[in-house]
């Protein structure tokens, strides 16, 4: 089963931790319901809508509500230190909660414990925290886009907003950026970095680019490397080798836009709508 | 000899990991830091006082540690009690600078700011903010809510609202978009 940690951008929404459903743009959870828009709720509507139709379970959601205070973030992390060993997770997507190294430190130490050790991936504050640390190469797949790629890349960047500018400058040369974060430990196994371009990545090098259907507008599009992470996380969890489930998403992201005839204004839950169309359509073709 | 050596530049590598979501607040004067301390520590604040490290050449002889990621929300603390810090740095790598690269991408009617991490959408002939993109803060989802469907002059500024680096990165999209929207 797929587990997604992360937050709710709503400072009274409570700790749940329970199967996450999607009724129309709505998400629920424990007898809660949030709206889809960008963040984890984007990334756990992309896991149903790819895990409806594979057949699998609904993942699992951890989240709690937190506006950038860290308050949330904080109770989730001492939550997943006591209770995340409670399940068999095959795979846990970690996602937006308040960088933290030793809080980050604690939770991945749980993990490690776990009886079956799941596939670990990490986007967003997560994906922060675990560069920060040192342990980056403890996960299996990071989802950075181009920003977050050059702070992968920037071995004394603390967080992007401090990534030096030559390797800003560089953002036209992912392949370069890639090798640098991995040269540095600052990388998981396997790289999906979203863009312009996607490449799935590993320490030996680029392994895919993906670009097509090429569709400009959805960079500006909040949420959809939310999408890709979910889909992918899905994937995975339902045995899908990480490389092929990393390529399959980013293709099945660009597609659902595609789908959307997305402008910059279109919002992430018009292309999450056409998920189950793209990824029938690449399965079909994969067949 | 080399076997000491050896043990403490492990040791310093591992104080720097473990300082890595650290800042550091400098001051002009120890009078500043500790009204400074006190207000932050009244709020429920993690920070020690400390000396600083040794590429900070300016400011006083003591600063204050505070958790850099909520760098944003710490300094409106501080500016609300008219304590104004001379510069906020990661503590293991001082000399660093937040960005000042934005790139620019025109969609025709819509226009897009990046700076670091954090995208911001607007439509041309209305001003109005179409999208926030990027970031992985919790504030993010929270600003692209308070955000998006307002126009640039409607909009609360992300420094106002925000609480983490990622809004800080937002807030200087959302100034390079208002400089460019406006010439």
């Amino acid at each position: 089963m797929l587990a997604v940690v992360g937050t709710v951008p709503d400072q009274g929404f409570p700790l749940v931790a329970g199967k996450a459903t999607l009724q129309g743009d709505r998400l629920y959870i424990q007898g809660n319901e949030v709206p889809v828009n960008r963040g984890t709720p984007a990334l756990l509507a992309a896991a149903i809508k790819t895990a409806e139709t594979l057949g699998r379970p609904e993942p699992f959601g951890y989240l709690i509500g937190d506006i950038g205070l860290g308050d949330g973030s904080r109770l989730l992390y001492e939550y997943l230190t006591r209770h995340i060993k409670e399940n068999d997770f095959s795979t846990i997507a970690f996602h937006y909660v308040q960088p933290d190294v030793d809080w980050h430190n604690r939770v991945l130490l749980v993990v490690k414990e776990m009886t079956r050790r799941p596939v670990l991936i990490a986007d967003a504050g997560f994906m922060y925290a675990a560069k920060m640390s040192g342990m980056a190469s403890e996960y299996d797949l990071f989802t950075p886009d181009v920003g977050e790629l050059a702070f992968l890349a920037d071995e004394d960047a603390p967080h992007p907003f401090y990534t030096r500018g030559f390797i800003l400058h560089e953002e036209n040369r992912v392949p370069d950026m890639i090798a640098r974060a991995y040269s540095h430990k600052n990388a998981s196994r396997f790289l999906l970095v979203k863009g312009k371009d996607d490449y799935v990545a590993d320490q030996g090098g680029i392994r895919a680019t993906i670009k097509k259907p090429a569709e400009d507008a959805l960079e500006a599009i909040g949420g959809t490397g939310d999408i890709v992470t979910g889909i992918a996380a899905a994937l995975i969890s339902a045995d899908w080798e990480i490389e092929k489930a990393a390529v399959f998403s980013a293709r099945a992201n660009r597609l659902a836009g595609h789908f959307s005839k997305p402008t910059p204004a279109t919002q992430v839950i018009e292309i999450i709508d056409h998920i189950p169309r793209a990824l029938a359509k690449l399965l079909l073709g994969k067949k | 000899m080399a076997l000491l050596n050896s043990f403490f530049k492990q040791k310093a590598l591992k104080t720097k990991k473990q300082n890595l979501d650290r800042g550091i607040l400098i001051f002009e004067n120890t009078s500043e830091v500790i009204r400074a301390e006190r207000i932050l520590k009244s709020q429920k604040w993690e920070i020690r006082v400390m000396g600083p490290p040794p590429e900070i050449q300016h400011g006083c002889d003591l600063v204050i540690e505070f958790s850099l990621i909520e760098e944003l929300n710490i300094l409106r603390t501080l500016q609300e009690a008219e304590i104004s810090p001379l510069e906020a740095v990661p503590s293991t790598s001082p000399l660093l600078k937040p960005v000042d690269i934005f790139q620019v991408k025109d969609y025709g009617a819509h226009l897009m700011v990046r700076a670091a991490n954090m995208k911001l959408t607007v439509e041309k002939a209305t001003l109005t903010i179409v999208n926030v993109s990027g970031g992985g803060c919790p504030d993010v989802p929270y600003l692209a809510k308070e955000l998006v469907g307002k126009t640039l002059n409607q909009a609360p500024a992300p420094r106002e609202i925000g609480h983490t680096l990622c809004g800080y990165a937002l807030q200087l999209a959302f100034e390079e978009m208002k400089h460019r929207c406006s010439q």
